[in-house]
């Protein structure tokens, strides 16, 4: 963990596996458009298997706070890597914005994520593990749905997923270099990580807004 | 033309450095743009002023000598060239150009635009050579054939000058362009293989000894190095760095 290589190649693992993460949760959410019972059943599913709850979600836990702890970390020892600012600098002509602001990006990510496990992560804790309320196999998609009915919440939804989206279209591929890909992986890799970077978080903001305007 | 500098001056390591503006007249656009500055400081010589220090030697884009950040870029707005080789003529009658010594942590500002790139060298000393007794009966490399692709990888990463744009352009001030082409010219050739795993990882750590930063793959230093060295060099070195401590 000393080395440059080894901690950019941890970032890499924890960046790939919450894009492993991000895919299913998705395939999850995505069936509330299709039918209410289908997305009951495996909200139901995930939250009652032990597997899931005891194996699963505390890796991912893990994982999300590691992932964000050794991004601020990276994100400390590049800033001392670099003494002074220059008075005129031209990022732009030789990078992308998303590629010298991933800090910023996450950082709009880490705070969505907050407000997330305070809508949906507590409540649920709270509902199962400490007020121990009578099982309801139907109730999540009631939840999901309520949560939609605020136009801000829908918005900051929206903005979030914007952000997570460009966060993904340099740190899907940089996660890649990190771990010895060439640049010039083939165009078909090249398509379906431009695919996924945008069409997921365009996915969720889909099923933000299907809820919100179903509501009204 | 008539230009307006705005150049760092810095006595020395230790003082405070600031900008300070220079107004010049009488450029030729087919100088280049060292020879702009030689203008300048004959100017200020004249005048009884402290000329401009800045590094150079070859003047023809292979000591790696020049090293100028230039209105926001590493070697100025061209592309695949040096400072020497940066001609007047890609700046317009008028312009103001900043011009400031290439800014990393592990490069510190000897005097004014003059920055002390000895960490690079202590990088090459940690293991970016071949070890051959020259007892007089070495082998002759070209009796040991090897593969047109491989030779040409390894020759495309051995034309990095050591310039050290990449570090000056990259956001996190990483070396890692710089020590992918040092590592990558000797890990593509059959002759490079006895030491490739040491070299690796003891060039690696240098570098992460001297203070370079992480690298974030933002793919800038490929962009402003004037050799074109490709950023597959760094997923070489992270592939083989990896495999040097899974074996070891
Ligand atoms: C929780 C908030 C998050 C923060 C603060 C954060 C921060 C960062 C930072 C600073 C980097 C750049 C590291 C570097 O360039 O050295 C990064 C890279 C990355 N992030 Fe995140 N991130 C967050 C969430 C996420 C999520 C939810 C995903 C995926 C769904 C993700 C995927 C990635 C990937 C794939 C990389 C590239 C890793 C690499 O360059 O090797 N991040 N993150
Ligand atoms: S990799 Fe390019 S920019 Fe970096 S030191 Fe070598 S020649 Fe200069
Ligand atoms: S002076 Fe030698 S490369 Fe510019």
């Amino acid at each position: 963990m000393q080395t440059s290589i080894i901690k950019k190649f941890a970032m890499a693992i924890s960046g790939l596996f919450l894009i492993i993460f991000l895919l299913q949760h998705f395939i999850i959410n995505v069936t509330s458009i299709f039918s209410e019972s289908i997305f009951n059943q495996f909200s139901h599913f995930m939250g009652k298997n032990f597997v899931v709850q005891f194996i699963a979600q505390p890796i991912l836990i893990f994982g999300v706070i590691f992932h964000f702890v050794m991004g601020f970390y990276l994100e400390i020892q590049n800033r001392r890597a670099t003494k002074y600012e220059y008075f005129k600098e031209n990022g732009s002509a030789n990078s992308s914005w998303m590629s010298r602001n991933m800090i910023w990006s996450g950082l709009v990510i880490l705070s969505f994520l907050v407000l997330h496990f305070i809508d949906f992560w507590i409540p649920e804790m709270n509902y199962k593990y400490i007020e121990f309320l009578p099982d309801d196999p139907n109730r999540y998609y009631e939840e999901l749905v309520h949560k939609f009915e605020m136009p801000w919440r829908v918005l900051l939804y929206c903005i979030s997923f914007g952000l997570l989206s460009m966060h993904l279209l340099h740190g899907f591929s940089s996660a890649l270099k990190s771990m010895g890909a060439n640049k010039y992986y083939s165009k078909f890799v090249k398509n379906l990580i431009h695919l996924y970077s945008i069409g997921i978080p365009l996915g969720f903001c889909f099923i933000a807004l299907y809820h919100f305007i179903s509501h009204i | 033309m008539k230009l307006k500098l705005k150049i760092w001056r810095q006595k020395n390591a230790k003082s405070k450095g600031k900008i300070v503006n220079y107004d010049i007249d009488n450029i030729s656009p087919d100088m280049s743009f060292l020879e702009m500055l030689d203008v300048l400081n004959a100017d200020l010589i004249l005048k009884n002023d402290e000329p401009v220090s800045f590094d150079h030697d070859c003047r023809e884009g292979i000591c790696g000598s020049c090293s100028l950040f230039i209105n926001g870029q590493a070697h100025g707005p061209d592309r695949l060239v040096t400072t020497c080789q940066l001609h007047m003529r890609k700046f317009n009658d008028g312009d103001t150009i900043y011009i400031e010594p290439f800014r990393a942590k592990a490069f510190p500002v000897i005097k004014d635009l003059v920055v002390d790139r000895s960490a690079f060298d202590r990088i090459q000393h940690a293991g970016g050579y071949i070890s051959i007794n020259t007892s007089g009966n070495t082998q002759d490399a070209n009796s040991i054939p090897v593969n047109k692709n491989d030779a040409d990888l390894a020759f495309d990463a051995a034309t990095c000058i050591g310039c050290g744009a990449c570090v000056a352009t990259c956001k996190n001030s990483s070396a890692m362009l710089f020590v992918g082409a040092k590592v990558s010219q000797y890990s593509l050739l059959p002759q490079g293989q006895t030491e490739a795993s040491r070299r690796v990882v003891n060039m690696v750590n240098q570098m992460d000894l001297e203070g370079f930063g992480n690298c974030s793959n933002t793919g800038a230093c490929e962009v402003e190095c004037p050799k074109g060295i490709s950023l597959d060099n760094i997923a070489r070195m992270n592939r083989d760095f990896i495999k040097a401590k899974i074996s070891s």
